[in-house]
């Protein structure tokens, strides 16, 4: 089971969106994919008209009291599972603080190993214990970013951050989201980071009305419009994403 | 993802997908499938699916053995012809998978051996099982899949309805389909139980939908008035306990003309081994029949017929030989010691041309008008000894079936134990094949008049004699084979076919067989005993007393 975390420090970074295509496309393609809405707003669950909503609240999860098993809910597509968002999720560092603090995520998503190939994670911004716990679970951090000069200080902390963590790290792979090629500013940044960090995907996911129209539409832009740029560019990310990232890109452990 | 959570289909009287159709309150439906979708919109947003996994069209070519031995096994393989390619699929009676393999460039229009399929899981799980059988396509069925999105409120899909529409392909001179009762199934959306379970529900109260009982095989063959596993070489014929003695036994020879009629296509296109031995089974019980029974028969017809069905039986003798030294030729080559497989070669490459000559003169005298003839009216007959024994045309001093089972069995079972008990350790070998025969005749007797008898005490008393059987069949084969093997050798000699390796291991056989010939001997005491010792004679004193009893 890989696991797959779109993670930002920054907020409205195109993690959702993101989280969603790229799950749906995993499941596409075969594997069995479970999406856990970890953003106590619960943006992924409303997209897949699922209520923002598990028996027993976040508490229960972490506790174990309630297994995740479930809490999981079938979305609408074939091999594609939610874990939906809770609102309780909002407190999630005061339970995780009561459990073992920073290996819990991980812990919780051992026994679905049978069950999913890939499992994405689609976390709240911010540095928290829940963050930590994001990055000791994952195998890759999925980290969108906007091209502009603070995003890519971003990048930088959160690289430093996971280069900081003991043990297993994530492999961080970074992609631009919300790209204007209309903007100088984007093209600038975009070519300058490409050619600076191979951990950036050379695609990038244009700023596009098709994908804000997902919230209406409720589906992933690749399933109610697979034919338009946004769907394609999607596509082509996750094909770069998917592939194992060269050797020397990986940082030292 | 989604288990199925209950399968219904609609009302099959008539045996048209059209049939279904049934008042639903103002609803009345010329389609049942709009029927359905009518009651289950109150409860749920109902839209197609469009390309969903799995909905489509496929096209399924059941196979199994003539004698339904994948059946009997608990199995089902299907081939299905779908766009992305060819498949051979094994499932359990249940629909759970056992194993799935490409079938690319293979067609089951024709009968195949098993060792023929491409090779693949499915080949090395039904090989065994199948052989020496071939496998023949039973029913080709047409399904269209559609799956329809049940929603909540939100839009969410909270269950599936899947509609199987099926019909059958029926070959021959005027092809065309009919169409089988829909099936329904409702698939549960992982975390959406409730919302299955009222779908189900909702579809378990309309009138004219029923859970499904049966498999779509068992419900197409019942559209051609067929049903799984419905031929056996068994007797089983009706009859009863009061049915005058001359109904049941043309009622009997009857059941046996059917299974040798069954069974002359399959001689006749050689598509394998096993049709000849069950003809040759019905020709061997008939005769038994006509000699020990037919006496009872108005006329002379066992007279008149028991010749011609003794021509029948020599008839298929020559072919059979040649089949069983072919199929017990992988053993035989298994077992030599001395000899290598590759000397046996030559051997099983002349036995292959003597049985194709067999089998020419075979089908010529099996195609010939004596034979239809001799079927033909041998049915006539009979059919007019069963339906003219009404009460005004029945003779006075007519018995009833189950007298007739019981002074005829006894009789026969008298014999094997005098002529049983008489053979010692010094009798010739000759003793033991009359036995043989006497023991045979005693098992079809009993198996003609089987419903008669208690099934438990039935069972017991066949297993013993069974056993008894084996032993001698081991002790006559070994002679036979051993003889005929050796004529064979003197065929081969005259016609140059025999390189001196070849003469070896086949001596080498001969040797093994006379090894199993004496251990039959041997053990024949022992078998003998366990079948007509005094508990044995017990065993089938009660089994007759209680023929015919309720």
């Amino acid at each position: 089971m890989k696991i797959y975390a779109t993670y930002n420090i920054k907020g409205g970074v195109g993690k959702t969106t993101a989280a969603v295509n790229l799950a749906y496309l995993s499941a596409a393609e075969g594997h069995r994919t479970l999406l856990w809405d970890l953003d106590p707003q619960g943006a992924a669950s409303f997209l897949f008209r699922i209520k923002p909503r598990v028996k027993g609240g976040g508490k229960a999860l972490i506790r174990g009291t309630k297994v995740l098993d479930d809490a999981i809910k079938g979305t609408d597509f074939d091999g594609l599972d939610l874990l939906p968002a809770d609102f309780t999720y909002r407190n999630m560092d005061l339970l995780l603080a009561d459990a073992k603090p920073t290996r819990r995520i991980a812990q919780l998503l051992k026994p679905l190993a049978a069950e999913y190939d890939r499992v994405f994670l689609d976390c709240p911004p911010g540095i928290s214990l829940l963050s930590e716990n994001v990055i000791h679970a994952a195998d890759v951090l999925l980290v969108p970013l906007i091209p502009t000069t603070l995003s890519l200080r971003t990048l930088d902390q959160l690289t430093e951050f996971v280069a900081d963590f003991n043990g297993r790290r994530p492999e961080v792979r970074a992609f631009f989201s919300m790209v204007d090629r209309r903007k100088k500013l984007h093209r600038e940044i975009i070519q300058d980071l490409l050619a600076e960090r191979s951990m950036v995907a050379p695609t990038g996911i244009p700023a596009l009305s098709i994908i804000e129209r997902m919230s209406v539409e409720r589906a992933p832009v690749s399933a109610f419009a697979p034919r338009t740029q946004a769907a394609r560019a999607y596509r082509a990310l996750w094909a770069e994403l998917s592939a194992p990232q060269p050797a020397q890109e990986r940082p030292a452990v | 993802m989604t288990p199925d959570l209950r399968d219904f289909e609609l009302d099959r009287r008539d045996g048209e997908t059209q049939a279904g159709t049934r008042t639903l309150g103002a609803a009345t439906a010329s389609d049942p499938i709009h029927a359905v979708l009518e009651a289950l919109a109150p409860a749920f947003g109902i839209s197609e699916e469009r390309g969903a996994p799995g909905s489509g069209t496929r096209r399924r070519t059941w196979l199994d053995t003539f004698d339904w031995r994948l059946e009997r096994a608990g199995l089902e393989l299907t081939y299905e012809n779908a766009r992305r390619g060819s498949r051979l699929l094994l499932t359990a009676w249940d629909g759970t998978p056992q194993a799935e393999q490409p079938a690319a460039g293979w067609q089951p229009r024709r009968p195949s051996l098993p060792q023929d399929l491409p090779p693949g899981p499915v080949r090395d799980r039904i090989v065994q099982l199948a052989s020496p059988r071939a496998l023949l396509p039973v029913v080709t069925t047409s399904t269209t899949i559609s799956v329809k999105r049940l929603t909540n409120p939100d839009g969410k899909t909270v269950a599936r309805l899947i509609v199987n529409a099926s019909s059958l392909t029926l070959g021959g001179a005027n092809p065309r389909t009919l169409g089988l009762p829909a099936r329904l199934t409702i698939a549960e959306v992982r975390g959406y139980p409730a919302q299955a379970r009222r779908a189900a529900r909702l579809l378990a109260e309309l009138p004219g939908v029923a859970p499904v009982t049966t498999t779509l095989l068992a419900e197409a063959l019942r559209a051609l008035g067929r049903r799984p596993a419905d031929y056996t070489n068994g007797v089983d014929a009706e009859i009863t306990a009061e049915m005058p003695a001359p109904v049941a036994v043309a009622t009997v020879l009857l059941r046996l003309l059917d299974t040798l009629e069954q069974n002359t296509c399959g001689v006749l296109r050689d598509i394998d081994t096993e049709f000849l031995h069950d003809l040759r089974v019905s020709v061997r019980r008939t005769r038994a029949a006509i000699k020990l029974l037919g006496d009872v028969l108005p006329g002379d017809l066992a007279e008149q017929y028991g010749p011609e069905f003794a021509w029948l039986g020599d008839l298929t003798t020559p072919t059979r030989d040649l089949d069983v030294h072919l199929l017990g030729f992988p053993a035989m080559a298994e077992h030599l010691l001395a000899a290598s497989p590759e000397d046996l070669e030559p051997f099983r490459a002349f036995l292959a041309r003597r049985r194709s000559r067999e089998f020419r003169l075979l089908a010529t005298a099996m195609r010939s008008p004596r034979f239809r003839t001799l079927t033909d009216h041998w049915r006539k007959a009979l059919v007019e000894v069963r339906d003219a024994a009404g009460p005004r045309r029945r003779r006075a001093r007519q018995i009833p079936a189950a007298d007739l089972a019981v002074t005829r069995t006894a009789r026969a079972f008298g014999k094997v134990t005098s002529r049983g008990g008489a053979i010692t350790a010094a009798s010739a070998p000759e003793s033991l094949h009359d036995l043989r025969k006497r023991c045979k005749e005693l098992r079809y007797l009993l198996e003609f008049f089987a419903p008669l008898y208690d099934p438990v005490a039935y069972k017991k008393v066949v297993g013993d004699l069974k056993q008894l059987q084996d032993c001698l069949g081991d002790f006559q084969d070994s002679q036979i084979e051993r003889e005929e093997i050796h004529a064979l050798a003197e065929q081969m000699l005259a016609e140059r076919a025999a390189p001196a390796a070849t003469l070896l291991a086949m001596g080498e056989i001969t040797a093994k067989l006379a090894i199993r010939q004496e251990q039959a001997r041997a053990d024949f005491g022992r078998r003998f005993a366990a079948f007509a010792g005094p508990e044995g004679q017990r065993r089938v004193r009660v089994l007759l007393e209680r023929a015919g009893a309720p």
